[in-house]
C-alpha cells in the first residue's frame, strides 16, 4: 500500500509539474502577443544564445565532422563505397547530429545560464521588482528568451551541418585521399528537401525545449544557493533528456511515415 | 487608503498570517515590527499584490486586489514602489538605468526627459554622479538608495519598505532612516516599513503596528506603547532600551 501511494504522489506531483510547464510557456506566448514589444530583449538573448555560442558549435561541428569521416571512410571501404563518405556525412550530419548536438551544447552553454540568470533574479527578488513596477516578468524575461531560441537554435544547427560537412571533407578530402568532386556529389544526390525540413523542424523544436525548461527551472527556483544548485542541474539534464527523447518521436514521424 | 480584512496564509504548510485586520493612515509612515519569521515581509507582499491570501481581502481605496491579476492588479500596482531588502536592483543594469526603467517602461519617456528625472533623484538620495556604475559596484548603503531612487521616481502614493537597513551599520541604518522620513515627508506618499530596527523606528514612526502569531497585536502612535502594560510587547520593544518618543498621542494598545 505504501507503496502504491508512494507512486500516486510521484504520479500527481509530476502532471502537476508538468500542467504547471504548460500553463508557464503559454502564458509567456500570450504575453509576447501583447504589447509593449520586446525587441530589444529578444535581439539581446538572440546575441546570447546565438551569436556567444556560435564557437563553441563550431568547434564541436568540426571534430564531429572530422570523426564521421574518419569512422565512415573505413567502414565504406570495407564495401568498396567511399564515394559515398560525402553523403555518409551529410545526412547523419543534417537529419540527426546537428539538431541534436547543437542542441545540447546551447544546453550546456546558454541554457545553464540562462536557469542561474533568472533563479538570481528570482533569489534576490529583481522577479518581484519588476512584478511591482507593473512589468511582467513572463513578457520582459521569458518571452524574449523563447523566441531567441526559437530562432537562435535553428541558426546554429544551420552552421554546425555545414561547417561538419567541410570537417568530414578536411579528413576525407585531404588526408584520407577521397576524391572532392566524389564527396559533393553524393552529397547533392543523397540529401533529399525532406532531411532538411526535417533537421529545421527538430531544430526548432529543441529550441522550444532548452529556452521552456531552462526558463521554467529558473522561473521556480528555490530561494537558496543549493536550490539554485539543483535548478540548474535539473534544467540541463530535464533539456538534454527531452530532446533526446523528442528527437526519436520526431524521427520516427518525420522518416519514418 | 491601504486596508487589510482578515488575512490570512500557510506557506509551505505553516500557517503565517491568521488574521491580520490593518488600516494604514494615508500619508504616514506606519511601521510593522515583529519577530523574525513571523511574516512581517510576507505581510508586505500581500500590499501589492506579490503574493495572494488564502483569505481575506486587502483594500486599496476602493479596490480589493487579492483576487486581481494581470492589467487590473498592474493598474493598482502604478500606485505603489517597493523598495526591497536587498534592493532588489537589476544587476545588469547601471544604476542610472535602473533608476530609469520604471520611466521608460510605464511612462515611455526617452532621452533629456529621462535624465532629468533620475538624476534629480539620485541626487535626492545623495547618488549624484554614480549613475554609471554596476549595482555590484555600490556598497549596501548605496545599493539601497539607489533603490530608494528607483522607487521614488514615479512618485508613487503609497511606498512599502521591507526592512530598509537590513545589513547596514548603525550610522548608515541611520541615514537611510532619516532619508525616508525626509522623502515621506516632502513627498506625503503613504508609507508601511517592516523592520527591526528597534528603538530607532519609535522616533521616526508615525504609527508602530506589532505582528504577533499570525495577527496585529497592537497599532498606535509610537508615544502610547510606553504605557502599554501587556507584558510580551514591553518585553518585546524594550529590547533597544529607551523608545524616543517625543510626541503623545491617542493609541489602540
Amino acid at each position: 500500500m505504501n507503496f502504491l501511494e508512494a507512486l500516486g504522489r510521484w504520479a500527481l506531483f509530476y502532471v502537476a509539474e508538468m500542467g504547471r510547464m504548460l500553463i508557464f510557456v503559454l502564458s509567456a506566448f500570450g504575453w509576447l502577443a501583447r504589447p509593449p514589444f520586446r525587441a530589444f530583449q529578444a535581439v539581446k538573448q538572440l546575441h546570447f544564445i546565438g551569436y556567444k555560442s556560435t564557437f563553441v558549435v563550431v568547434l564541436t561541428a568540426t571534430f564531429t565532422g572530422m570523426v564521421l569521416a574518419l569512422q565512415g571512410y573505413h567502414t565504406l571501404r570495407k564495401f568498396g563505397s567511399e564515394g559515398l563518405l560525402g553523403a555518409a556525412v551529410a545526412v547523419s550530419m543534417i537529419r540527426e547530429l546537428g539538431p541534436v548536438l547543437a542542441a545540447l551544447m546551447v544546453t550546456a552553454r546558454a541554457g545553464s545560464a540562462m536557469t542561474a540568470e533568472i533563479g538570481i533574479m528570482r533569489i534576490t527578488e529583481q522577479i518581484d521588482a519588476l512584478d511591482t513596477m507593473a512589468v511582467n516578468p513572463l513578457q520582459y524575461l521569458i518571452a524574449p528568451k523563447l523566441i531567441a531560441g526559437l530562432i537562435g537554435v535553428p541558426l546554429l544547427v544551420a552552421i554546425f551541418d555545414v561547417v561538419g560537412i567541410y570537417g568530414g571533407h578536411v579528413v576525407g578530402v585531404e588526408l584520407l585521399g577521397v576524391n572532392s568532386g566524389t564527396y559533393w556529389n553524393s552529397i547533392e544526390s543523397a540529401v533529399e528537401w525532406k532531411d532538411v525540413y526535417g533537421g529545421i523542424l527538430k531544430s526548432i523544436s529543441f529550441g522550444l525545449i532548452i529556452s521552456w525548461v531552462c526558463c521554467y527551472k529558473g522561473f521556480f527556483t528555490k530561494m537558496s544557493a543549493e536550490g539554485l544548485g539543483n535548478a540548474t542541474t535539473e534544467a540541463v539534464v530535464l533539456s538534454s533528456v527531452l530532446i533526446l527523447v523528442w528527437d526519436y518521436f520526431l524521427t520516427a514521424l518525420l522518416f519514418n511515415l | 487608503m491601504l486596508k487589510l480584512v482578515g488575512v490570512t496564509k500557510t506557506l509551505g504548510g505553516q500557517p503565517v498570517l491568521r488574521g491580520v485586520d490593518l488600516v494604514v493612515p494615508q500619508g504616514k509612515l506606519t511601521t510593522i515590527i515583529g519577530r523574525s519569521g513571523e511574516g512581517k515581509s510576507v505581510l508586505l507582499k500581500h500590499m501589492i499584490g506579490l503574493l495572494q491570501p488564502d483569505s481575506g481581502e486587502v483594500w486599496v481605496d476602493n479596490v480589493e486586489i487579492s483576487r486581481l491579476r494581470g492589467h487590473a492588479l498592474n493598474e493598482v500596482r502604478k500606485r505603489f514602489a517597493m523598495l526591497f531588502q536587498g534592493a532588489a536592483l537589476f544587476d545588469s543594469l547601471t544604476v542610472f538605468e535602473n533608476v530609469a526603467f520604471p520611466l521608460r517602461e510605464k511612462l515611455r519617456l526617452k532621452g533629456a526627459d529621462v535624465t532629468t528625472r533620475v538624476e534629480e533623484k539620485l541626487d535626492q538620495v545623495g547618488l549624484a554622479g554614480m549613475g554609471h556604475k554596476f549595482p555590484a559596484e555600490l556598497s549596501g548603503g548605496m545599493r539601497k538608495r539607489a533603490g530608494l531612487a528607483r522607487a521614488l521616481v514615479m512618485q508613487p502614493e503609497i511606498m512599502l519598505f521591507d526592512e530598509p537597513t537590513t545589513g547596514l551599520d548603525p550610522l548608515m541604518a541611520k541615514s537611510i532612516h532619516d532619508l525616508i522620513t525626509s522623502m515621506q515627508r516632502k513627498f506625503g506618499f503613504t508609507a508601511v516599513m517592516v523592520s527591526h530596527e528597534i528603538p530607532e523606528i519609535f522616533g521616526i514612526s508615525d504609527y508602530v503596528a506589532i505582528l504577533k502569531r499570525g495577527k496585529i497585536a497592537a497599532m498606535a502612535e509610537p508615544a502610547e506603547f510606553q504605557r502599554t502594560t501587556d507584558p510580551e510587547i514591553k518585553e518585546f520593544i524594550s529590547v533597544g532600551g529607551t523608545l524616543p518618543m517625543a510626541s503623545s498621542a491617542k493609541g489602540v494598545l
